[in-house]
């Protein structure tokens, strides 16, 4: 396993440098251009390969990412089933639970997304219109549990369960009911975080694996996404093309 | 008490394009400038690991950071504003370089029609052809007159295309040939042409070559990356301020760039103004830049902001129409457009570079009669590839589920299996769509925000149902098996991205009555104070604005020079 990924890495390293013969960025005098130096912290000297050669040691065994750093462990199988129904697992491949979708919600909402970091959070707070954007004064990291609660709350008042116990039918139903706001809360906007839910699962599929989720770049590659190239010159013109994805780790 | 600097013949305030172009035309000329810039200094080395879509197009890692500074918006007068709180319709440039750094790269020139837009669509349709709120007005510039400097722009910028057959005389060709046709765009380029309409490759501040520009600068070509819009490119191949004109403005010496300083008033006295007041963001500390003359270049919005803020010019009234400070506020309308599903062909979706792309300008300007047609103005329909990124690109049919098992499946089957023909929508102005200051919320210093009231106009939805129609009949020739249209525009929602193609509110004209700048963007009620920008426009065109923006810059630069030997009004 190990050897493979640093013959990878070796496939790599040569590839960067016929990349470079190609492009003829390596002539002389082109002082402006970023290229040439941004070569050098790409995995070209030693130090840089022996480094990602003890990376990928530590990977082998546990995933040390995957721990929760803001939600409960009963929240987090609530994201868990929920965003499974959004992204299941088919006979394409994984959903949204394999891909390590939840863990990447929980560590973005433990961070400055989940703070609203930087969005204008000053009030006054107005109702507005639709057309004007969300103008409440709670965080997401709030929203999302307080949505979690009544996702629970709801289930257990319909079938006396939590979310995660019901039936997939159930479960779709339930979320349907929050999309359209055909369920009336005094707390969040039912469809509001239906809305943050589906785009973070979107976001935990698709993202950099990087992020925690996209697990071994799984769910790029049933959608045949390259993730991160050098570039695509020699594509470009061509017919479809299936490229064995890479990830920004490969930039190191 | 302010810090008071020694005095400089120049402050530029904000070095985006803009302020990039007027530091370096004018450090070469030999004049001392100070360019301040409220965000941070960047380089190329910060887009090493550039290829991420969540922090940078999803997050927007590189825009300006709202809780320190949005804009508050209403439909119509009779709404409360309130602030933009998340980003959507539009992306706010901040730090050196400014949006340059994460536009697209596709560089168009305005037609000649834009400029003499009054008066042109008098002389062919009538005066009854313009309904009585809209307020075009001519630009008091003509495209001969200003072909020059797109000529200038181009060539600075290593601009690579081929000539519009539709479009404006060209003085020159461009300085690079054009990018590379994928599959996707022979398609388009076939298509149109059966159509009997007239294809060219969208011209691209993506270098199609290695390039060596007039001032000396080298750079590199493009490797359609797809990390383009939204991102800063790490080869340098994109034109953006860092890697084209901020350098040269550096060699000079003559050049002060000082970052995280946040302009908030232009001084002036006795109807002249004698420099800038700022606040250094890293320590709070209030700075006075004197200067003999000052150059406002912080983008349309920090534009009005600024010049409301300080008192310079007079604030635009919607109820009579006079003052011109807010005016004629526009933007774009692109939700025009269609999407094609093949059911046999996939394509390389994955792939592009930001101005990738094939257009036909037969409906754009006043190139077709409008004589029949319930609006004025058009847009270029283009197929453009700038690299489809999986989060923010999941095409699935009209009407099928947006999660779920079928969600899924849908998505999986038709990400390179989709295709879509876009329209770059021309935006005129109305009376009742104008900047001002907001009575309540405040950015992080204390100024008021800038209030924005907007809303789409019948003239838009008419202009959207008809690129949306063209649309489907190019996907149609193109081969789709079924093709999704816009059917309504509906109102205009500061939530979902449209572009970021605000135009207007310190708009250019030949009279002081009706206009804030002359055509060398020098203001009339204060001689020595230039406002540089799409600010300047007085209407949007069917184009993506910074090509005409960056031939301004150059032509206000000119100006500058003149002044600073002559003095008075330029025009
Ligand atoms: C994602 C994206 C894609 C785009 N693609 C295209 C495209 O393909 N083609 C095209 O023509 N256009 C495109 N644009 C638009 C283009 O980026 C702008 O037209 C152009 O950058 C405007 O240049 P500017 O100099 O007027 O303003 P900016 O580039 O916005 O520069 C203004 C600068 O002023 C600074 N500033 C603001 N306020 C202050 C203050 N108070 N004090 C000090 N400094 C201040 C800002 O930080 C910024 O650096 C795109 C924009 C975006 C966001
Ligand atoms: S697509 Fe080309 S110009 Fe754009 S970022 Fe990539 S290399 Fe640079």
């Amino acid at each position: 396993m190990a050897d493979d990924n640093n013959q990878d890495q070796q496939e790599k390293d040569v590839s960067r440098r016929k990349f470079l013969r190609n492009s003829g960025i390596a002539v002389g005098g082109l002082a402006v251009g970023g290229v040439v130096g941004s070569l050098i912290p790409w995995g070209t000297t030693d130090n840089d390969r022996n480094q990602v050669k003890n990376q990928t040691a530590n990977q082998k065994g546990k995933n040390y990412n995957h721990a929760l750093m803001y939600l409960t462990k009963a929240e987090f199988q609530t994201v868990e089933a929920a965003t499974e129904r959004i992204f299941p697992k088919d006979d394409r491949g994984p959903g949204a639970k394999d891909l390590g979708v939840p863990y990447y919600i929980d560590h973005q909402l433990a961070g400055s997304y989940g703070f609203n970091a930087r969005d204008y959070m000053e009030p006054p707070f107005y109702h507005g219109e639709k057309v004007q954007g969300y103008q409440g004064r709670l965080k997401r990291r709030e929203i999302f549990r307080i949505g979690l609660r009544e996702l629970d709350n709801q289930s257990q008042q319909k079938h006396k369960k939590k979310f995660k116990d019901l039936t997939d039918e159930q479960m779709d139903k339930m979320l349907q009911g929050f999309e359209g706001d055909k369920i009336k809360l005094s707390t969040v906007s039912p469809s509001g975080f239906f809305e943050l839910l589906r785009s973070m699962t979107l976001e935990g599929l698709y993202s950099d694996p990087l992020y925690g989720g996209n697990i071994n770049m799984d769910a790029w590659r049933m959608r045949n996404y390259p993730g991160d190239q050098m570039g695509y010159m020699d594509v470009i013109e061509k017919d479809f093309q299936k490229i064995e994805p890479s990830s920004l780790r490969d930039h190191m | 008490m302010a810090k008071k600097m020694p005095k400089t013949d120049v402050v530029i305030v904000g070095v985006g394009w803009g302020g990039g172009i007027i530091a370096s035309e004018l450090t070469k000329k030999g004049l001392q400038v100070v360019g301040l810039e409220k965000g941070e200094e960047r380089h190329t080395e910060d887009y090493y690991m550039v290829h991420d879509e969540l922090r940078y197009a999803v997050r927007k890692e590189l825009m300006q950071d709202l809780s320190k500074e949005t804009l508050t918006f209403r439909s119509n007068e009779k709404m409360r504003a309130l602030p933009m709180r998340q980003y959507g319709s539009f992306l706010l440039g901040e730090g050196l370089g400014g949006a340059g750094v994460h536009w697209n790269g596709q560089a168009f020139r305005f037609l000649p029609y834009d400029f003499e837009i009054r008066s042109k669509t008098i002389d062919r349709y009538g005066k009854d052809k313009i309904p009585a709120d809209m307020t075009i007005q001519d630009w008091g510039i003509t495209y001969d007159e200003l072909e020059p400097y797109f000529d200038q722009f181009e060539k600075m910028a290593g601009i690579s295309g081929e000539e519009n057959p539709l479009g404006g005389k060209r003085s020159d060709k461009y300085p690079t040939g054009p990018m590379k046709h994928s599959k996707q765009m022979d398609l388009f380029k076939k298509a149109t042409e059966n159509l009997k309409y007239h294809p060219y490759t969208i011209p691209s501040a993506n270098l199609s070559e290695n390039y060596t520009n007039p001032d000396g600068i080298a750079r590199s070509a493009c490797q359609y990356c797809s990390f383009c819009e939204r991102f800063g490119c790490e080869y340098g191949a994109k034109a953006d301020p860092v890697v084209t004109v901020i350098p040269v403005a550096n060699k000079t010496g003559k050049f002060d760039l000082r970052t995280h300083s946040w302009v908030r008033r232009i001084v002036h006295k006795g109807g002249k103004a004698t420099g800038v007041l700022y606040t250094d963001t890293t320590t709070g500390e209030e700075i006075e830049q004197p200067a003999d003359i000052v150059v406002v270049t912080s983008y349309v919005f920090n534009n009005v902001k600024l010049l409301l803020n300080s008192k310079v010019g007079r604030p635009y009234d919607p109820a009579t129409g006079n003052g011109v400070i807010g005016k004629n506020y526009a933007y774009q309308v692109i939700k025009g457009a269609a999407t094609g599903f093949f059911k046999d062909q996939e394509f390389n979706n994955f792939a592009g570079a930001g101005a990738l792309g094939m257009a036909i300008d037969d409906f754009n300007g006043d190139n077709f009669d409008h004589s029949d047609l319930n609006f004025i103005h058009g847009g270029y329909l283009a197929l453009t590839q700038p690299g489809a990124r999986p989060i923010e690109n999941n095409p699935i049919p009209k009407g099928s589920p947006t999660w779920g098992a079928d969600f899924k499946k849908n998505s999986l089957e038709y990400v390179n299996k989709t295709l879509s023909v876009g329209a770059m929508g021309a935006s005129m102005p109305y009376k009742h769509h104008y900047l001002d200051l907001d009575p309540t919320y405040k950015d992080t210093f204390g100024d008021p925000l800038i209030r924005m009231t907007f809303d789409f106009e019948d003239q838009d939805s008419e202009l959207a149902k008809f690129t949306a129609s063209k649309a489907s009949e190019i996907l149609k020739e193109m081969g789709a098996d079924q093709i999704d249209s816009m059917d309504e525009l509906g109102p205009y929602d500061i939530t979902t991205y449209q572009s970021t193609h605000n135009t207007g509110g310190v708009i250019m004209g030949a009279d002081p009555d009706s206009s804030a700048v002359n055509n060398y963007s020098q203001m009339w009620d204060m001689d020595n104070v230039f406002v540089v920008g799409a600010s300047a426009f007085a209407h949007n065109s069917g184009y993506n604005p910074t090509g005409t923006v960056g031939a301004m810059a150059y032509r206000a630069s000119e100006g500058i020079l003149k002044y600073n030997k002559n003095g008075g009004m330029l025009v």
